[in-house]
């Protein structure tokens, strides 16, 4: 018989109904990866594309070449912003429920990525975050208000009501724009970095994009320039699994980890347990020195789990089981973080719970004062005027006259009507 | 008949078509097990098979391409794009080689490919889930560029599309798959079930590419629409109480320039209608037709009601659309012209 080829379609290990399955998950025991120097060659270190970067070990003991050795303090501050992002997710996504926001994303699970990773740079270095990073704005110690009310689209909206909720900005945080469309960040990221390097600057970028946005050419893009040039850049792969209802292998993660793509572009792959606070730190800490020494790009492929529904717009009981947050073999990076410390004789369940309860007052507060500030159907409301704003530095006569236009029209309907919220949909933008 | 809302005539259409023709693919994000984010595709792959309805990865110019090779390879292709805003990075396989791939081979080659994605605003999705980006891909010559406004259109038109063999963009307006929605975000919702246009038939039939319908004749002033503003435009003409006749331009390009013009001759005024941005809008080509064909017999410039030349704002949605009464104020304005 002559050999025909098949289309090969890949599927989850489980599917609703069905046992979790995480064996096709890799992993290292804690403290066996080495920790190359700094100014290893890409090719010395193409091994760690392949393992994994793991520092907590089965009892939350640091262990092995990676501990970063932070100090208590530190620990417990990392504690607190991961704490912080994930009480503020549950919030904001009861707000959504309640019809006051239009749309959510949280980052449940995926904390340590955005928080241990942010914490390892300097304020200095600029982010460019993906959706689902807002740790990063809670480690820069950005007012929640400020992120609620851009989520509320009100009188203090950074985005004066133009943008989804979630598509904040902060300039002097030092932390890019974020798109509702997938992966333009990440050759951004390479560029803003080179611009650094001609500028002579001690600057590093740093860019976040998914398993599943990796797929778009963009990843490609940011791949080549940062090889070519060198670029002092850190690019993160957040592979946590789901990319809305399509798994990890329809990205390409069957056949070999993201981390091994590195490698094929001559940039050092460095593959960590992304819900290992101490690991993240200690793998962004390696590749930030590395960047500043004109070592040029790494690319960390951080492992977690996107426990969360893609948005709130998705219900992810569709298409996995509903229990695989608690079969994932990672666990959960507050609850290591927190198990880790009290292991060290510095943090206890007490103080645990004091912490939660004055987190979650906090978050009351913020949101308190957010509220009056308007809301999308009550309060102050926005001039619906100055949407014609910032389309270019200076308003063209075309958008001077549909100004003009729609100030008539309210006026003759005698303005101000309060909109309402609809149900908004929106998938992997 | 069977009753459908938008949803289900779409998803009608590909499943008849995927079991009438074994050349038919379905492709896209989450369009496979999951049956897409707005369910267009629901159950298909359980029906059809996982090599007839594939999930693809997040590549948008992933997509297209590959339709593109597998239509070069005998297929029919539908490929969806999830949202209309996420079609730009697969905008140079479009441009440069869905739609020129038969002009540039003469003829040795073309690729049928459809590709269905949802536009337009009203849902909340601001600038990243709400653009009516049409004009963008009427301006390319070689793609067929369509836009249904009703269940009944939205299955033949799409089934026409995948039967042809010239390539297709298929615009979905989101607004309109749950119901006719005319305009006014604070009135209850209408169901397509209580629409003459809500009745479908579950069998396969084709509505034809390249023909606008007047969809309410009238004798004082043409409306020329597609999409929501059909509905918009319905509900403004009830308003007003004006005699306007209202044209479902349907399929943009190619365009039927013999019913638009036939009426805008008949009325001699004009008012055009699109939710997309004003300046090079689709609108643009449709007074310059206008222009062209009737301008002996037009009583007054024609008007252009449009969503503003600025991008789609998530707080302000409803002063950006085109609502009622801008269309009605455009109708007074023409009516009282000399």
């Amino acid at each position: 018989m002559t050999p025909r080829s098949r289309l090969h379609v890949p599927e989850p290990p489980a599917r609703p109904g069905q046992e979790p399955d995480f064996s096709y998950v890799q992993i290292s025991p804690a403290g066996a990866t080495p920790r190359p120097d700094v100014t290893a060659t890409a090719r010395e270190i193409e091994p760690l594309a392949l393992g994994m970067v793991r520092v907590l070990d089965e009892e939350q003991r640091a262990v092995g070449p990676w501990n970063p050795h932070l100090e208590p303090g530190e620990l417990q501050v990392g504690l607190r912003h991961m704490l912080l992002t994930r009480l503020f997710d549950d919030r904001m996504q009861k707000i959504q429920r309640q019809g006051r926001i239009s749309f959510y994303i949280k980052s449940t699970g995926e904390e340590a990525v955005a928080v241990a990773a942010g914490m390892a740079l300097q304020p200095t270095d600029m982010l460019f975050p993906s959706y689902r990073q807002q740790g990063l704005q809670v480690l820069r110690g950005r007012n929640l208000v400020d992120l609620m009310c851009q989520c509320l689209s009100n009188t203090h909206d950074m985005c004066k009501g133009r943008q989804m909720p979630i598509m904040y900005h902060w300039g002097s945080g030092n932390i890019f724009s974020i798109s509702g469309n997938l992966a333009t960040q990440f050759p951004q990221a390479v560029g803003w970095a080179m611009a650094a390097a001609i500028k002579g600057e001690d600057r590093i970028a740093a860019s976040w994009i998914g398993e599943g946005s990796s797929a778009e050419a963009d990843f490609h893009y940011a791949m080549t320039f940062a090889a070519v040039y060198q670029a002092p850049v850190i690019l993160n792969l957040v592979n946590n699994q789901w990319a809305i209802s399509t798994f990890q292998g329809f990205a390409g993660g069957e056949h070999k980890t993201f981390a091994q793509r590195g490698p094929g572009y001559g940039i050092p792959g460095i593959r960590v347990d992304g819900n290992d606070f101490l690991a993240v730190y200690a793998v962004t800490q390696w590749a930030a020195q590395r960047a500043r020494q004109s070592g040029g790009p790494t690319l960390i492929e951080h492992v977690t789990y996107r426990a969360a529904a893609h948005s709130t717009s998705d219900d992810p009981a569709r298409y996995r089981p509903k229990e695989e947050w608690r079969a994932w073999p990672l666990g959960d990076p507050v609850t290591r973080l927190k198990q880790h410390l009290i292991a060290l004789g510095e943090w206890s369940e007490e103080r645990h719970a004091q912490l939660e309860k004055e987190l979650e007052a906090h978050v009351t507060a913020c949101w308190k004062e957010a509220e009056s500030y308007g809301t999308l159907t009550g309060g102050p409301a926005l001039d619906p005027l100055t949407m014609f704003e910032d389309v270019l530095k200076e308003m063209p006569p075309n958008l001077k006259e549909q100004q003009r236009e729609l100030r008539a029209l309210r006026e003759a309907e005698g303005t101000g009507r309060a909109t309402t919220p609809s149900s908004s949909a929106a998938g992997k933008g | 008949m069977a009753r459908m809302n938008m949803v289900q005539a779409l998803n009608s259409a590909m499943d008849v078509m995927l079991a009438r023709d074994p050349r038919v693919v379905v492709l896209g994000e989450d369009v496979g097990y999951f049956g897409g984010v707005f369910r267009a595709t629901d159950g298909l792959q359980r029906k059809h098979g996982q090599h007839r309805v594939l999930d693809t990865p997040i590549a948008e110019g992933g997509i297209i391409a590959t339709a593109i090779g597998m239509g070069v390879n005998g297929l029919k292709p539908v490929a969806e794009i999830q949202f209309a805003d996420y079609i730009y990075p697969g905008y140079d396989q479009v441009v440069s080689e869905l739609a020129r791939l038969r002009y540039r081979s003469a003829g040795d080659f073309s690729a049928p490919v459809t590709i269905r994605t949802p536009c337009g605003g009203g849902i909340r999705g601001g600038q990243t889930h709400s653009q009516s980006p049409e004009a963008i891909f009427t301006h390319v010559c070689g793609i067929k560029v369509v836009m249904p406004s009703n269940p009944y259109d939205a299955k033949g038109l799409l089934i026409s599309s995948i039967e042809g063999d010239d390539p297709v963009v298929f615009f979905e307006p989101k607004r309109l798959y749950n119901g006719p929605f005319d305009g006014d975000p604070h009135k209850p919702a209408v169901p397509w079930s209580a629409h003459v246009r809500g009745e479908v038939p579950e069998g396969h039939y084709t509505v034809p590419l390249g023909r606008a319908e007047v969809v309410r004749p009238g004798k004082d002033v043409s409306v020329l629409a597609y999409g929501t503003m059909v509905h918009v435009a319905e509900a403004a003409v009830r308003a007003t109480g004006i005699d306007a006749e209202i044209v479902d331009v349907r399929t943009m390009a190619p365009l039927d320039v013999d019913t638009l013009c036939t009426s805008v001759c008949k009325t001699g005024r004009c008012v055009v209608v699109h939710e997309a941005t004003r300046f090079s809008g689709y609108g643009a080509e449709l007074v310059a037709t206008v222009q062209e064909h009737c301008f002996w017999n037009l009583e007054a410039p024609v008007q252009r009601v449009t969503g503003w030349d600025t991008p789609y704002p998530h707080a302000f949605e409803w002063d950006y659309f085109p609502g009622q009464a801008r269309i009605a104020a455009a109708l007074r304005q023409v009516m009282e012209a000399a």
